[in-house]
């Protein structure tokens, strides 16, 4: 694909996954490297949700490898992913409501005190610590995220995937729900988190979005790889034509799927 | 990103805010104990002032520990998004196993009235209500069926087991120091402990006010007004007191009195001898058992993943929660506390009978939410859940004090219910 000798930060090779008979994802290839933004293209259901949640660990593939930094790696469940280094904002953010910005963030990764009880108080400054940095008029650390606006609500999501240290991140339509202003703040941070050397995935079916940001495009349709290229090497048209028309332009490299 | 430094300097605290808001308190909570006040009144005001009588209050207390600490376990139940219809039948079916247990099983090996009985039968009723438990929360979590039919089902099997165990037939009497869990004369626990107890009670909550706020100067958070911290201190302190006052203002019958008398060689005096009753070791185990179940619930990490469970099933899991194994867990302490109910019941009876616990479940589920346990998920205080019960406790005793027949009562009672759940509604859309 792309003449950069490091070694992949992420790797799937010839991912399937089906539901009931129907192939929702059909031998995709992905890769990713470090400090790399790939932007992952296709319509509604063209099977990019479901690939990134084959990496996320959220389903399990029915065929195909995962390799990470070039090793072999088993992921069959979010905890492994995890381990990996690997994580994820959701597009429906996947937070519990009813539960506090510290309490979201540290879910399933909790402090604990030395008598094995909750450490809210270690767990609410390191939440302020990482709210300050990512949206500094942040004050409503004692309230379940339901009472948030959306943008605080994608904040506390986004928190929750950079603190533990990822090394690689996947954004499932991180500006979906999102006004200009905070659009340009997620805009801003995958800017930063890049220059940290973090791969980043970002899905999307606003092809401007990605093309502000991404290095290379992997372009899907109905579950097939139709193709990956360098964004400097295609235009914007020829890319709309890889996802309506699953066409495959020059400058792109072709997948199974290209028609 | 992981020194725990408090870099930013947190803002000080809204300085405008009601009275309420400065001191932090539950305003569903306090509208809980304001509603109980009423009832507690309207009832003494009727009754001609029987009511608010120690003797009265006492018994309360009692008939309310069973129901209780069943409803602080279907707390965790419904905030996980599911429900518990066996509870009755479970506690009915481990009540006739420790009955037997005490009167023909242990016997058998250690005679009658030998001093292990009693803890055995606890031991037994909380293994069998907790692997009852288990078992109903592996079907619901591990096979997927819905939680509704498993405890219906439950709630017949069950049922039909505590028949079963003896062929219907009552098991009575119980071993005499296992009858001190069901309160009566032999559970009382007198003036001298329950004194010790109060200021045992009234010295932790003052530790415990001064720790959190300690801890959390200690990061530099906002913390409430020192004058508000005091507030709560001496209102629970005095609540704690006020409480030891009452049951130690209950005294023994004559009868029993005399008896006691004369078993510890004491002269029976002439007007009779002032002999408190002091707290019944069942309500102690009540609100031991919500204490506990509060700290599982806010302090510890299987908590918090039950009320994110609750909250958002689907982040729970993405969130590398185990859920299944954790909804195992909560119906399995469902079934522990069944076991702890089943002994209290069991106990006050003074008798084991296979319909033990009848409609409790209907009790346990309308405690919960009356006391602001939300049947969509996520939302729910092991404190209202335990006032649940003392509210609808009260109106039925109520009811019973004023002679109202029982078709009545049961009338009042559901309409309280239904209006409890609509009044919590208007204040949650009202505060959204």
């Amino acid at each position: 694909m792309q003449t950069n000798g490091t070694t992949p930060l992420v790797e799937m090779r010839n991912i399937s996954i089906a539901f009931g008979g129907i192939k929702a994802v059909d031998g995709v290839s992905v890769d990713l490297r470090p400090g790399e933004v790939v932007g992952l293209l296709g319509h509604n259901g063209a099977g990019k949700s479901t690939l990134i949640k084959i990496l996320s660990g959220a389903y399990k593939p029915d065929a195909g490898e995962i390799y990470v930094n070039g090793a072999h790696a088993d992921i069959s469940t979010p905890r492994d992913a995890k381990r990996y280094g690997i994580e994820t904002i959701y597009q429906t953010l996947a937070l519990a409501d009813n539960i506090d910005a510290a309490g979201n963030i540290f879910l399933g990764r909790e402090v604990l005190t030395p008598y094995g009880t909750l450490d809210d108080a270690t767990m609410e400054a390191e939440t302020r610590n990482v709210m300050a940095r990512l949206n500094p008029h942040f004050r409503r650390f004692k309230e379940p995220v339901k009472a948030l606006s959306g943008g605080q609500r994608q904040s506390v999501a986004i928190a929750r995937a950079i603190y533990f240290n990822a090394r690689v991140l996947i954004m499932d339509e991180p500006t979906a729900a999102l006004g200009p202003a905070e659009t340009q703040q997620v805009a801003d941070l995958v800017l930063q988190l890049k220059k940290e050397g973090i791969g980043i995935f970002l899905i999307s079916h606003d092809i401007h979005d990605v093309f502000g940001l991404a290095d290379r495009v992997s372009v899907m349709k109905n579950g097939k790889l139709v193709g990956s290229a360098n964004v400097q090497d295609v235009t914007q048209d020829e890319v709309l034509g890889m996802i309506i028309l699953g066409k495959c332009p020059p400058g792109a490299t072709p997948g199974p799927g290209a028609s | 990103m992981t020194a725990p430094v408090a870099s930013t300097a947190p803002p000080p605290s809204a300085a405008s805010g009601s009275l309420l808001s400065k001191l932090e308190i539950d305003v569903r909570m306090l509208g809980m104990l304001a509603a109980l006040a009423v009832i507690w009144i309207g009832f003494d005001l009727l009754s001609g002032g029987v009511f608010l009588t120690p003797r009265n209050l006492w018994n309360l207390s009692v008939q309310t520990a069973s129901v209780a600490i069943m409803a602080t376990g279907m707390v965790l139940v419904i905030v996980t998004r599911n429900i518990d219809l066996s509870v009755g039948a479970i506690l009915g079916v481990t009540g006739m196993i420790i009955g037997v247990a005490q009167v023909q099983w242990l016997p058998a090996y250690l005679g009658l009235e030998h001093w292990l009985t009693a803890p055995l039968a606890v031991l037994i009723a909380v293994t069998v209500g907790g692997l009852i438990g288990l078992f109903q929360g592996w079907l619901i979590a591990y096979l997927g069926i819905p939680s509704f039919i498993v405890t219906l089902g439950g709630l017949l099997v069950w049922r039909g087991a505590a028949w079963w165990v003896t062929a219907g037939q009552t098991i009575a009497p119980m071993d005499t120091r296992f009858k001190a869990f069901g309160g009566g004369v032999e559970g009382a626990l007198g003036a001298t402990v329950t004194w010790v107890i109060a200021a045992l009670a009234c010295g932790l909550i003052v530790i415990a006010l001064g720790f959190a706020r300690r801890r959390r100067l200690r990061f530099g958070f906002p913390v409430r007004p020192g004058w508000a911290d005091a507030v709560i201190a001496v209102v629970a302190c005095v609540a704690v007191l006020g409480a030891a006052a009452i049951v130690n203002a209950y005294p023994l019958p004559a009868g029993t009195a005399r008896r006691w008398a004369e078993a510890n060689g004491i002269a029976w005096p002439e007007g009779g001898l002032f002999i408190p009753h002091g707290v019944a070791l069942p309500v102690l185990i009540a609100v031991v058992v919500g204490l506990i179940m509060t700290f599982i619930a806010t302090r510890r990490r299987f908590g918090r993943y039950v009320f994110a469970i609750g909250g958002n099933p689907e982040a729970a899991e993405l969130s590398g929660i185990n859920t299944r194994w954790t909804l195992m867990k909560v119906f399995g302490l469902m079934g522990l506390l069944c076991g702890i109910s089943a002994c209290i019941s069991t106990a006050r009876l003074n008798a084991a009978t296979n319909a033990a616990g009848s409609l409790d479940e209907l009790y346990v589920i309308a405690s919960a939410v009356i006391g602001g346990t939300s049947l969509a998920g996520g939302i729910g205080t092991i404190a209202g859940a335990m006032l649940g019960a003392l509210v609808m406790q009260s109106l039925q005793s109520g009811m019973v004090l004023l002679g109202v027949d029982t078709p009545l009562q049961n009338i009042v009672v559901g309409a309280v219910l239904v209006l409890a759940v609509w009044v919590d509604s208007l204040y949650r859309r009202r505060i959204k």
